[in-house]
């Protein structure tokens, strides 16, 4: 009698035990064909953009590609700074002060694609809808966003996020 | 039919839709003979062959372009910079080469122990069906990588076509799409070896309903008399098949890693050349056999005929073997002329991969001839010169080391019902 | 007694398994490697052992570099590389700076604005390795007719590449006087019909390693192959590693699965 439930547990054991490896065999195998979509090793290594900022007259704004993304480049007025300092961080939605959006405050580099569902806002063109706060407008759900590229009013949970980009030279912005 | 399930959500769907029934019956339940032999395992490697071809095919279509100016360049991207890219195409590429080796041996199982014959004939027909749609499936998957291999070799073979007296040549156009292999080629070659494995998948399924129809065939060919004599599937053959599926695992990763262009052909790492043919054309080993049928007849219809003519053969086998009995075990003569088949086959094989010249021509027809011959010469009549050799009376009675002679076994009641399925 | 047997039994059971899955594979390398050997005509390419091949062989990243070295003040003038990033040299030990540096030597040419219009840049370490001439033709029209192929690949593209690439290198010797060469061509004992186009590249003085290895013809050779079979097989490494993981993985498995089934079946019996 004890010998068969030795037998037994010693076989249930060994079934449990293969099992495991089952599992884990067919985990590792699964892996490479999940990542295999993930970004590939060329799609990363384009991930840097040079921009002249100098070709932008101020008031206006330009939309550069980067990782297929557009992001826009405002060079603000004066007037728009200051409309973007004045408010106080305890009325947005999102709150981030001006100056940590902007390395250089007459340029705000921004992602342009609202937070909300993916749209690319309006505003860039000067003949588009720049919304109620002098930013961007989001034709799709109407979310509307500042003159710092917060979200104001709308759908839209958060800020416009600012690439990493930094200064290469006075003029020539390098995003990514 | 229906199972009752304890779990109840799988018992609430099981009545509505009684996939789980048909599960457990098929791959739980399913009385196998207790006797079936390695041998046995090789249908089951073929599934698991097929499924690992879709998966890893389907990944590497994400990354593919079928398109004859960026085919080669997605390809190479996929193996430096997609993430694993290179081992899903590695093990695409040597799966294929395995899912023959796997179905090779499944047919010659089929062959030498007559599971192809009465009431299984339309199991086999099924299964040279799917033998034929991996065939168009494997070539047309090697054209894809658009290198010199794929570019000549998909030449060559459309051009069998052209052999066919009066609509050959628009034939060929035809499968074209232009007057030479170009990008409408490439473009519908890739639609159809993507769309081919889910049919296969669908004929599949229709080869386990015939098999489960009358229950594997066993090494002793003769029918399940007592219900002892079978066992569950699970789990005596799930484990079984697992077990085979291990080993099947550790030669095809050693092929996948340590020696990925093995089966490969090195011209197929230069990009295609419209103009320029490599000095030596090969098709891929698994079509070798055919090959060198293809060029053992001088004439080009006749050969293509030839070619074509050795696969459907395959589908008159079951009436052209007319012995009642069914495993090759118990036919003295058939044995012989049978391991005769196989080394000739293999010969075939090396023969493909060789010059058509000299001695070589001279060997393939005399291969050519005796393959033809052991359908329709040697099978038809080789039962009048089979020895009797003593057939058990029934599976228990051979595990119990009982044995009678096989004319006594003819006149067994189950016997005499076969020779009338044969005869009809 | 009974028991003994039956474990006999089974153990034989194993032995068949292995050993007939063993010969079926050897047969199917004996009889592909026969096909092979016909397709490459044999003219006796010298046989050579390299590092980095068999199951546990490595790249030795040194002999990579020189190679890599070889390769751009030698071999680059005419042929290219061009499934090759810059980016990729990371690999070789590069660092990020030196990368850029080496990039940046070549003006690659860009669609800026998606107009017509090409215009020239300094390269990116996301950027292939740009080819010597920009199209065949011209590659064509620069060497007598004859385009000197990309060589990404070439130790995978011709049968026996390794050591093939490194006979063509070390193959050229004076033309025998009984043998025709055709003007414009050289002689290499190696190539198949011994007519060349390519005047012999490697003389055995042709470059200064920055590693101090003594340059010889047999040295510049055997690293500029080892570097161009890196650039066909980018993967090797890895696929060698995860190779290994894998059997140690599989053979195990199959063991426990072999018990199990010894265990289930028992009760058969």
């Amino acid at each position: 009698m004890s010998l068969t439930n030795k037998n037994t547990s010693r076989r249930e054991f060994l079934i449990t035990t293969t099992n495991i490896f089952a599992a884990v065999g067919a985990a590792c195998f699964a892996w490479p064909f999940i990542d295999q979509m993930n970004p590939s090793a060329d799609m990363l290594a384009l991930a840097k953009v040079d921009f002249d900022l100098s070709k932008i007259a101020e008031g206006q704004s330009m939309t550069v590609i980067w990782r297929g993304k557009p992001i826009f480049v405002r060079h603000r007025t004066a007037q728009e700074i200051e409309k973007a300092n004045l408010v106080k961080l305890t009325e947005l939605p999102d709150p981030e002060d001006d100056s940590t959006r902007a390395q250089k405050p007459e340029y705000l580099i921004v992602v342009g694609i609202c937070t909300h569902l993916g749209c690319v806002p309006l505003g860039q063109n000067p003949n588009e809808p720049k919304g109620e706060y002098e930013g961007w407008f989001c034709p799709c759900h109407g979310s509307q966003y500042d003159t710092s590229g917060r979200i104001r009013k709308g759908p839209a949970p958060t800020n416009l996020p600012v690439p990493k980009y930094q200064y290469i030279s006075d003029t020539v912005v390098r995003i990514g | 039919m229906a199972y009752n399930f304890s779990n109840s959500l799988v018992k609430w769907i099981d009545h509505r839709l009684p996939v789980f029934s048909y599960l457990r019956h098929a791959a739980y339940d399913y009385p196998t003979p207790k006797n079936l032999n390695y041998w046995w395992n090789f249908g089951s490697l073929a599934g698991i062959s097929l499924v690992i071809m879709i998966v890893s095919g389907i990944a590497l279509a994400m990354s593919y372009t079928p398109h004859v100016d960026h085919a080669f360049d997605s390809v190479e991207r996929i193996m430096r910079d997609v993430n694993y890219g290179w081992l899903i195409r590695y093990i695409h590429m040597n799966g294929a080469s395995f899912f023959f080796i796997v179905v090779y041996i499944h047919i010659f199982r089929g062959l030498y122990f007559g599971s192809y014959k009465a009431p299984r004939e339309l199991l086999w027909i099924i299964g040279v069906f799917i033998l034929l749609l991996m065939m168009a499936t494997a070539f047309m998957g090697y054209v894809l990588p658009w290198g010199q291999m794929s570019f000549w070799g998909a030449t060559v073979i459309t051009n069998l076509f052209s052999a066919i007296p009066i609509i050959g040549e628009s034939l060929v156009n035809w499968l074209w799409g232009g007057f030479s292999i170009d990008n409408p080629t490439l473009n519908r070659f890739f639609v159809l070896h993507y769309l081919f494995p889910f049919i296969i998948v669908s004929i599949v399924l229709l080869h386990i309903i015939a098999l489960h129809r009358f229950g594997s065939n066993n090494p002793l060919g003769i029918e399940i008399k007592y219900p002892n004599e079978t066992i569950p599937f699970h789990p005596y053959y799930t484990i079984k098949d697992a077990y085979g599926m291990g080993i099947f695992l550790i030669l095809f990763a050693g092929v996948v890693f340590f020696a990925p262009n093995f089966f490969g052909e090195p011209d197929n790492y230069i990009p295609s050349n419209p103009l320029s043919t490599p000095a030596h054309i090969v098709p891929e080993w698994y079509f070798l056999p055919f090959y060198a049928i293809l060029r053992s007849i001088p004439d080009k219809l006749a050969g293509v005929l030839s070619m074509f003519s050795s696969i459907f053969v395959l589908f008159l086998l079951p009436w052209l073997d007319r012995s009642p009995v069914r495993s090759g075990q118990f036919r003295g003569v058939f044995k012989i002329f049978f391991w005769i088949l196989l080394i000739d086959v293999i010969s075939l094989g090396y023969l493909g991969g060789k010059p058509a010249t000299g001695m070589y021509v001279i060997f393939s027809r005399l291969a050519t001839a005796y393959y033809f011959a052991y359908f329709l010469l040697v099978l038809p009549i080789i039962n009048k010169f089979d020895s009797s050799e003593l057939l058990p009376n029934s599976i228990s009675a051979q595990i119990a080391g009982l044995e009678v002679e096989s004319s006594k076994a003819f006149n067994d009641s189950a016997y005499k019902e076969q020779s009338d399925h044969i005869s009809t | 007694m009974i028991v003994r047997i039956r474990s006999n039994l089974i153990t034989s059971q194993l032995k068949i398994t292995i050993a007939a899955s063993a010969s079926f594979f050897i047969l199917i390398v004996v009889l592909s490697t026969a096909v092979k050997a016909t397709v490459s005509e044999d003219i006796g390419i010298p046989a050579h052992s390299w590092s980095h091949t068999g199951p546990f062989g490595r790249f030795n990243k040194a002999a990579l570099r020189r190679g890599f070295h070889v390769f751009r003040n030698v071999c680059s003038t005419c042929h290219g590389i061009q499934r090759v990033a810059y980016r990729n040299l990371t690999y070789l030990g590069y660092s990020e700076d030196e990368i850029k540096s080496i990039a940046s030597e070549v003006k690659v040419l860009y669609n800026k604005d998606g107009g017509a219009g090409l215009y020239e840049r300094p390269g990116l370490p996301s950027d292939k390795f740009t080819s010597p001439f920009p199209n065949e033709q011209a590659a064509r029209d620069a060497n007598g007719g004859s385009l000197p192929p990309d060589l990404s690949l070439i130790t995978k593209a011709r049968p026996n590449g390794l050591d093939y690439v490194r006979a063509i290198l070390l193959g050229y010797e004076p033309t025998p006087s009984k043998f025709h060469l055709m003007s414009g061509l050289n002689y290499n004992a190696y190539f198949p019909g011994h007519q060349i186009a390519m005047p012999q590249p490697l003389y055995g003085d042709d470059v200064t390693f920055e590693d101090g290895t003594a340059t010889s013809l047999e040295q510049e050779a055997e690293d500029v192959v080892t570097f161009l079979a890196w650039t066909a097989m980018p993967e090797m490494e890895e696929r060698k590693r995860m190779g290994i993981i894998t059997m140690i993985f599989l053979v195990i498995f199959t063991l426990l699965m072999y018990a199990c089934k010894r265990a289930i079946w028992k009760d058969l019996e």
